[in-house]
């Protein structure tokens, strides 16, 4: 069915798989935390290029190790990335990591350490950097389907005014933009609850609401009831929230939802940073509520814009991936509206309607792909955290 | 249109979310029910901060909040019809 959103376009960056990215970066990645030092001096040499250091990746082994080298290829792959450089401390799990990325098709170059030292592997590293920012310096952007996007969302710093406002306007863009054919995602495991009732009901079937019915239930009780020392309050909801005036867990698992808008439904449920399979739709990612963390395990997945609901004034952005801030409370317009992209607060005015407010979200999108850069962008918020199942070995 | 002071998401709620700054004590609120745009009265018991809830109706310890037009959680004090809700008076039934 043609709608008025089925002929928008973006020019944005089309890779080698066919996938549509919407920045061009060439990336330094570390495979651990001890190479962080040599990826960071070769982000110094050779300008045009994003180091991404990271505190992970010695000694993990099992699920989190499997975790570890998903988070490090996704991101490589990511399409916001045209060239990944990765350097570790011996070669093994550097090749590990180089030939995953590769399998995007973009250009990839591993590096190790051991035997070399970091100077030699700085060298090195840096003339294969120079070659890729050359390269990637002369990649055109070319018009590309807004059906072709992948976008993610995440609230945080939450308040009662997101779900009355920022969330219902990131549901309404995907209720307009799922049909179009974008691949979407949300994800907050935790933050479900007080209304897995509600999520469980919203998968395409019940085999699919069945399985993310267990896969909430496990973190309940596998994480939550097995190390909680008390009413999770603080954290879940967090200090900023209760600021903001929401009380309970119930309660801003119900605004969280709105984002999820009136007639989507997920087809599918994804791991921790894994990429989607079944085709264009909308998936659950089983991920943390931490704002960082999450968007770090979405870009994994290889989502190439982020939409992020905030209430009271979450700050974060994303090395890689263009994070957009929605607010509707007009208190964190006029205080920290410099973290604002597109400001919703007359709904709560009742002079902007919520079909009003994801049109706005829809431009600002189109705009973001185009290359306008969010404001996490331009005030330098690159946060890139790795999620760890358990304790290293 | 008049800009509201307080937004109720669904009718069977039992409060409504304050969306204007510095609402004190005494303010006659003008309400207004999001889901299908009805609109009431109500005077304010407290000076709540924009954002907080405000309770609708006489409630009792015991009670459950309704907001969404799901459950909440529990009132662990009384509040009464115009009263500030939030941790002091209610709390999750989930942890």
């Amino acid at each position: 069915m043609v709608s008025k959103y089925s002929n928008l376009t973006v020019r944005a960056y089309r890779r080698d798989n066919g996938r549509v990215g919407v920045r061009n970066h060439v990336v330094i990645l570390p495979v651990d935390d001890i190479s962080n030092a040599a990826c960071e001096a070769v982000a110094n040499n050779i300008k045009g290029t994003l180091a991404l250091p990271h505190a992970y990746g010695r000694l993990q082994f099992g699920e989190d190790l499997d975790l570890h080298f998903r988070t490090m290829i996704g991101t490589g792959s990511n399409p916001n990335v045209a060239a990944v450089v990765v350097i570790g401390i011996e070669p093994g799990w550097t090749k590990k990591i180089v030939d995953g990325i590769a399998e995007s098709g973009k250009p990839v170059a591993g590096f190790s350490i051991e035997q070399n030292g970091d100077l030699k592997t700085i060298m090195d590293a840096s003339r294969k950097a120079k070659e890729f920012v050359h390269y990637a310096s002369e990649l055109q952007r070319e018009e590309c389907s807004i059906s072709e996007l992948w976008i993610s969302t995440k609230c945080g710093e939450s308040d009662t005014t997101t779900g009355l406002g920022s969330c219902p306007t990131v549901g309404n863009m995907y209720d307009k933009l799922l049909p179009e054919g974008i691949y979407g995602c949300f994800g907050e495991t935790s933050e479900i609850t007080g209304a897995e009732h509600i999520a469980k009901a919203r998968a395409i079937n019940p085999e699919v609401g069945e399985r993310w019915y267990r896969m909430w239930k496990a973190y309940q009780d596998d994480v939550i009831e097995a190390h909680k020392t008390n009413d999770l309050s603080e954290s879940q909801p967090t200090k900023g929230n209760i600021e903001g005036g929401l009380t309970t867990i119930e309660e801003k698992a119900l605004g969280n939802l709105e984002k999820i808008g009136r007639t989507s439904r997920y087809i599918d449920i994804l791991e921790p940073a894994e990429q989607p399979k079944s085709g264009n739709g909308l998936y659950f990612m089983d991920s943390s509520s931490a704002a960082a963390e999450c968007v770090t395990l979405m870009a994994a997945g290889g989502y190439v814009i982020h939409t992020f609901p905030t209430g009271q004034g979450n700050v974060i952005g994303n090395p890689i991936v263009p994070v957009v801030k929605i607010t509707a409370n007009p208190r964190t317009v006029r205080t920290m509206g410099e973290h604002v992209d597109v400001d919703v607060s007359g709904i709560l005015r009742r002079e902007m309607t919520i079909d009003e407010a994801g049109d706005e979200l829809i431009d600002m999108i189109v705009r973001t792909a185009n290359g306008r850069h969010t404001a996490a962008e331009a005030l330098g918020h690159r946060e890139f955290v790795m999620t760890k199942l358990y304790r290293s070995a | 249109m008049t800009i509201p002071h307080l937004l109720v998401h669904d009718n069977k709620d039992n409060v409504g979310v304050v969306v204007v700054e510095g609402l004190t004590a005494g303010t006659k609120m003008f309400c207004v029910v999001t889901h299908d745009n009805s609109s009431f009265e109500m005077e304010a018991k407290a000076d709540v901060p924009i954002g907080h809830k405000i309770a609708l109706s006489d409630l009792k310890a015991g009670d459950t909040a309704v907001k969404y037009g799901e459950d909440i959680g529990r009132f662990v004090a009384d509040v009464s019809r115009g009263g500030h809700v939030h941790v002091h008076n209610l709390k999750t039934k989930r942890w």
